[in-house]
């Protein structure tokens, strides 16, 4: 029974080397190529960390930074809506949670085109701005709009692990909190609060991921004035064909997200255990 | 221009409305046996040549586009060459496809549409002998810029690094067009391969980054029209675009001389079909189909009778007829070889910076 139950994980198990691992060695291996030869060296890693040249340096401060916001952005705006919807009736929060990924039927790619109409300079923000006489606002084209890009197309992800974490809460544990005689908020802050770790793990990686790693919505938001290490990786693939430096920038940034994840994750099993003593 | 923007608002709403578009399923069309395989620029083509072609000869066309030549060729290098069979690339990167082994000599006896091309357009330094390509549009890079929000014609590239112009200023997401305006300001040739004059003119891309609004690709073409900056560097065609739709546009080629460009059909050594390739590039020069492709396009085209049945009003645009002045200043883009790699590397920190 065992046996065979584990013969079913075999077609992921292929998929998996085939799509994950084998590109992942792929451009492990790419990042210590240089294009001259095949001997294999870290000069594309030197080349990121020059001390006398921190220009790479700077983009991915750039994009740690502006990722880092947009993902507090979301979480500040996600939690309080995800604990609100969370105390909806059952059928009033499936319709609300279902709006929320409504918008997600539609591409990316168009949202964010969206976006730029509305941002632009004669788009209709500004317009609507300047018939009501107020001064028009330059949006398009600053680190601002590419923060903007990303809380929007993000926030889905923030919301809705911390929104399902919310509700699969036992009951008991707050009603225990609250015969013991904690007030409302002690119960959100010492019960609800810790126990909902798991979805705002979840809900910070799934967006602080994908906001660090764009170079769409730099592009299109961001107009080459506000370049993230995304950007950079898509230029050397798509333009300047060096794939070497390419697959470093790639390698670094995979190892910093690792890093951070693992940081995260040491610091919410700490923290949910002593919230649950 | 009002009514483009009220339409596009409507579509954005339709979108918004519409989860899914609905997509027209496949045309079950008969038992088409061959299908060619053309990669061309994008918005670069009258949308209904491609099925004309099908129409006349019952080659099947898959459509495929890109935003820049360095694009079209790391993707074809990335493919292994069998996406495509007929590739529309410009001069300095058919020189270098060339050197690379990448494209195959095209059977002139099977073009006789080839005689339409005007001579000016034979015999160029990328494609000495017209072994392999055809020549489809040419034009040049210059200014396009909006009379309302300039204070004087605009003359000079030195424009473009002007304080008054802050924020208001479009730059080509493109290595060899940005550094090119920025060489030939300096008085450098745009082919340069002085790694001198090219760090002093990445320093000038540097100093003029903060006046810059954007860099972009094809959407530049909306915003002049919607009028979100005062200079935009366009191609020439992209400024007819522009000052069809908002007649306050008007295009210059700064006095210090620009890029002249010649994008020429190419085919593959690898296309399966050069048979249907050739028939698809002689079908691009007929007259009716090339002026069809010119008046969508807007590019100025080298082939003959388009060129004669110009109407009198373009003869004198900059745009689409520079004057043999104007040209003389202009240089076309040649293949840097290992210089390449150094444009690229200022261009990624500029971008970076």
């Amino acid at each position: 029974m065992n046996r065979r139950l584990r013969l079913t994980a075999v077609p992921y198990a292929l998929y998996a080397l085939i799509f994950i691992v084998a590109p992942l060695l792929l451009i492990l291996y790419y990042s210590l190529t240089t294009g001259q030869g095949t001997a294999l060296s870290l000069d594309n890693f030197r080349r990121f960390f020059d001390p006398r040249d921190t220009v790479y340096l700077r983009v991915l401060w750039r994009s740690l930074w502006i990722a880092g916001v947009s993902t507090a952005i979301c979480f500040v705006l996600g939690y309080p809506m995800a604990y609100i919807l969370s105390q909806m009736k059952e059928r009033t929060r499936n319709i609300i949670s279902f709006l929320f990924i409504l918008p997600m039927w539609m591409n990316f790619l168009l949202r964010t085109y969206a976006w730029m109409t509305l941002l632009e300079r004669t788009g209709l923000i500004n317009t609507v701005l300047k018939s009501l006489g107020l001064p028009p606002q330059e949006i398009m084209y600053t680190a601002g709009a590419v923060v903007l890009g990303n809380v929007y197309n993000f926030l889905p992800f923030m919301i809705l692990p911390i929104y399902t974490s919310l509700t699969k809460l036992d009951r008991n544990l707050i009603e225990a909190s609250e015969d013991l005689g904690a007030g409302r908020a002690v119960t959100f802050f010492r019960v609800i609060f810790p126990l909902s770790f798991p979805g705002i793990m979840s809900g910070l990686t799934m967006t602080f991921m994908p906001a660090v790693t764009t170079f769409i919505i730099s592009k299109l938001l961001g107009g080459g004035q506000n370049a993230l290490i995304g950007d950079l990786i898509e230029k050397q693939f798509k333009v300047a064909g060096d794939w070497g430096f390419g697959s470093a920038m790639s390698v670094i940034l995979m190892v910093l997200i690792l890093l951070s994840m693992n940081a995260l994750s040491r610091y919410e099993k700490e923290n949910a255990g002593g919230g649950l003593m | 221009m009002k009514q483009l923007r009220c339409l596009r608002y409507g579509l954005l709403a339709l979108f918004l409305l519409l989860p899914s578009s609905c997509k027209s399923a496949p045309t079950p069309g008969g038992p088409s046996t061959v299908t060619l395989k053309v990669f061309n620029w994008g918005d670069y083509i009258d949308p209904d040549v491609t099925a004309l072609f099908t129409q006349e000869t019952g080659i099947e066309v898959i459509y495929t586009m890109f935003e820049a030549n360095e694009d079209m060729y790391t993707s074809i290098k990335a493919s292994g060459d069998v996406s495509h069979d007929v590739v529309i690339p410009s001069d300095y990167m058919i020189r270098k496809m060339i050197n690379e082994d990448m494209l195959r000599k095209i059977d002139m006896g099977n073009i006789p549409n080839h005689a339409l091309i005007d001579d000016r357009f034979k015999n160029l330094a990328f494609d000495p002998q017209n072994e392999y390509s055809v020549p489809y549009m040419w034009g040049t890079v210059g200014i396009a810029y909006n009379t309302t929000m300039v204070e004087a014609p605009i003359t000079s590239w030195t424009a473009l690094w002007d304080e008054q112009y802050q924020k208001n200023i479009f730059m080509m997401d493109s290595v060899r067009d940005s550094l090119g305006v920025a060489l030939k300001m300096l008085g450098y040739s745009m082919n340069t391969k002085n790694e001198a004059e090219l760090q002093e003119a990445y320093n000038k891309l540097v100093e003029q980054k903060p006046l810059v609004l954007a860099y972009t690709g094809d959407e530049v073409k909306d915003k002049m029209i919607a009028g979100e900056a005062a200079l935009a560097v366009v191609y020439a065609g992209d400024a007819i675009t522009i000052s069809d739709e908002n007649p306050d546009i008007a295009y210059v080629i700064p006095q210090e001389g620009s890029n002249l460009f010649v994008d020429s059909m190419c085919i593959l050594k690898t296309a399966e079909n050069p048979e249907a390739a050739e028939a698809f590039i002689n079908f691009m020069c007929s007259t009716p189909i090339a002026t069809r492709n010119w008046e969508y396009i807007n590019y100025s085209s080298p082939q003959k009778e388009v060129i004669a049945q110009m109407p009198e009003e373009f003869q004198n645009s900059p745009a689409r007829n520079p004057s043999a002045e104007d040209l003389a200043r202009c240089e076309v883009f040649e293949d840097l070889a290992q210089t390449t790699q150094y444009y690229e590397d200022l261009w990624t920190r500029l971008i970076g910076a």
